[in-house]
C-alpha cells in the first residue's frame, strides 16, 4: 500500500486521479495536465511535494561532511541560500540529485528525490561518520509544498509576513504563512519564477489551501505530476532515473560546474570524476526537437543516419504544450551532440528525423 | 466515474456501440483518466479490414503511448476526424464526441456488459 501524504484528502476533494511515484500515492493530474501546464506557465500552479525527502545536518563539521560527501562546495553555501550538488559512488556515478539549504551556520536541509532517500540517507551518514555533526532523516517531519508561475510572488506575498520581494533566487528565509511557521524558498523544478515552502506535515492542509483561496483569482490551479514533468522537460531539467543513474557522472549529464574540485580534503569520487573531466565523457546529454508529431520516447533508440548506426539512446520526451512539438533529451556519442545536427529516433518501428538543439527548450521571458 | 450502461466493453478499455452489423468504437472514461489527455491518435484507414485482438492504432498523451486493439473483425468504414485534429476530445468526452472509429462488424461479437466492466475496473 503506497503512503499518502497530508493533503490526500485535499486532492481527492479536488477530484484528483492518483498515480504510484516511488511508494507514494500520488495526484498525476486533477483535470486537464495541458491546462495545468499552460496555466504555470502564464499564472500559477500549486504542487504537492511531500514525497520528497528531507535530511537535516546539524554541527560544528556538518559543512565539512557535506563538503566531504557531495560533489559541491557546501560550506561555501551562505546561510540562507541554497545549492543543486550531486552524491556520488567512487566511480563518479550519479547516486542522486540535490538541493542543499544553509538555514544557520550549523544546519543544513539536504532534499532528496522520493524514490532515493533511504539511500542517501544511508550513505551520508557512512560518508559523516568521523564528523563532528548529526544526521536526520527528517521527511516525516516536513511537508512540502511548490508554487509555481509567474503569479507566485504577489500570491505568496498576499499570504506570509516574508518580504517576497527580497528573497532571491535559490534563497531560503523562515517566517509564517497564514499564521504557520513555514520556510519559504525560491526554488523549483519548472523553469518559472517560484517558490517551495516548507511546513509541519499537520498544517500542509491550511498552507495549501489559504494559498488556493488567495491565488484563485490569479489563476493560480492545483497541479499534478504530469505537467510537473513536461514543465521540468522544457526546462531542460534532468529526472534521476532519466537522465541520471548511477551510469552516468555530472559530466556526460552537462553538470560538471556542480562538481567542486578544489575541496580540501577531496570527496567521494574525485579521483574517477578529475578523469572524467580531463578525458572528456565520450556521450553527452542533448536537446532533440521533431517537427513530426509523435514523441520520443524513454528508452528509444537514436540513429546517425549517414551510417544507420545506434549512437545514442532517448531519456526523457514528450510533445511540449508550450512550443507546440515533440522534445526530448537523449543521450547521443560525442561528435553529434552539436545543435543542428540531424539524427533520427525509432519511434515504435517508424523512423522519424530529429534536430540536435540547445538545451533548455524553453527559457521564460525576463 | 459511471459506465453507461448502453454500451458494451472489452478488457482493452475500449467500448462499442454496436448498432445493426456496424459498431462504434471508443476508449473508456476509466482508459482515457488513465492515459491522461491525448495529443496525438493514430487510427486505422477507412477500408482496412482488421481482425480481434490487432493492434490497429495509437493514443499517445504526454506521458504515455497506448495501443488500440480491433475489438471485433471487422471493416473500417468510418474515423472520427474531429479526433484526429483535436485529440483532447478523448479526455474530455471519451463516450460521445471523443469515439474513435466506426467498424462492419464481420465476425463474432464477444463483449462485456456494463456491470462486468465495471467489476473489471474496481467500479470506480
Amino acid at each position: 500500500m503506497s503512503k499518502q501524504t497530508p493533503l490526500h484528502d485535499v486532492h481527492r476533494r479536488l477530484g484528483a486521479s492518483f498515480t504510484d511515484f516511488a511508494g507514494w500515492s500520488m495526484p498525476v493530474r486533477y483535470s486537464s495536465e495541458i491546462a495545468e501546464h499552460t496555466a504555470v506557465r502564464t499564472a500559477a500552479g500549486l504542487f504537492d511535494l511531500c514525497h520528497m525527502g528531507e535530511i537535516e545536518l546539524t554541527g560544528p563539521e556538518a559543512a565539512a561532511a557535506l563538503d566531504r560527501a557531495l560533489v559541491g562546495h557546501s560550506s561555501k553555501i551562505g546561510v540562507g541560500r541554497a545549492r543543486y550538488s550531486m552524491l556520488c559512488d567512487e566511480n563518479g556515478g550519479v547516486l542522486d540529485d540535490l538541493v542543499i539549504y544553509r538555514l544557520t551556520e550549523q544546519r543544513f536541509l539536504v532534499v532528496a528525490n522520493a524514490s532515493n532517500v533511504h539511500g542517501v540517507y544511508a550513505e551520508l551518514r557512512e560518508r559523516a561518520a568521523g564528523f563532528d555533526t548529526e544526521l536526520r532523516d527528517a521527511s516525516d517531519e516536513w511537508a512540502l509544498i511548490a508554487i509555481q508561475g509567474p503569479a507566485s510572488a504577489p500570491v505568496v506575498a498576499k499570504v506570509t509576513d516574508l518580504d517576497v520581494d527580497a528573497l532571491k533566487y535559490y534563497a531560503i528565509v523562515g517566517g509564517t504563512l497564514a499564521g504557520r511557521e513555514i520556510l519559504l524558498a525560491r526554488t523549483g523544478y519548472t523553469g518559472e519564477d517560484g517558490f517551495e515552502i516548507y511546513c509541519r506535515p499537520s498544517d500542509a492542509p491550511q498552507v495549501w489551501n489559504d494559498l488556493m483561496q488567495v491565488g484563485t483569482s490569479h489563476g493560480l490551479v492545483p497541479a499534478g505530476l504530469a505537467c510537473r514533468d513536461t514543465l521540468r522537460l522544457e526546462a531542460g531539467m534532468p529526472l534521476y532515473g532519466q537522465e541520471l543513474s548511477r551510469e552516468v557522472t555530472p559530466f556526460e549529464a552537462g553538470l560538471g560546474r556542480v562538481v567542486a574540485f578544489g575541496k580540501d580534503g577531496g570527496f567521494v569520487g574525485d579521483g574517477a570524476l578529475s578523469r572524467r573531466r580531463d578525458e572528456g565523457p565520450d556521450r553527452v546529454l542533448v536537446g532533440l526537437a521533431s517537427t513530426g508529431r509523435r514523441s520520443p520516447r524513454t528508452g528509444y533508440q537514436v540513429f546517425d543516419p549517414a551510417t544507420a548506426e545506434v549512437v545514442g539512446q532517448v531519456t526523457s520526451g514528450a510533445l511540449s504544450p508550450t512550443l507546440g512539438f515533440p522534445i526530448a533529451m537523449a543521450y547521443v556519442r560525442v561528435g553529434l551532440d552539436q545543435p543542428g545536427t540531424r539524427l533520427v529516433v525509432d519511434i515504435r518501428g517508424t523512423r522519424h528525423d530529429v534536430d540536435v538543439v540547445a538545451l533548455p527548450f524553453y527559457r521564460r521571458p525576463l | 466515474m459511471s459506465v453507461p450502461t448502453h454500451l458494451r466493453y472489452t478488457v482493452e478499455h475500449e467500448w462499442l456501440d454496436v448498432q445493426g452489423d456496424v459498431a462504434t468504437v471508443g476508449v473508456t472514461a476509466y482508459a482515457a483518466d488513465a492515459i491522461g489527455e491525448l495529443v496525438y491518435v493514430d487510427l486505422p484507414a477507412v477500408g482496412t479490414t482488421i481482425d480481434r485482438g490487432q493492434a490497429c492504432g495509437e493514443v499517445e498523451s504526454t506521458k504515455s503511448v497506448s495501443e488500440l486493439y480491433a475489438p471485433v473483425d471487422g471493416e473500417v468504414v468510418e474515423v472520427n476526424e474531429a479526433v484526429l485534429a483535436e485529440p483532447a476530445l478523448v479526455h474530455t468526452d471519451p463516450f460521445g464526441k471523443g469515439w474513435l472509429f466506426r467498424i462492419r462488424v464481420a465476425g463474432p461479437v464477444q463483449l462485456l456488459d456494463a456491470a462486468a466492466y465495471e467489476a473489471l475496473t474496481g467500479g470506480e
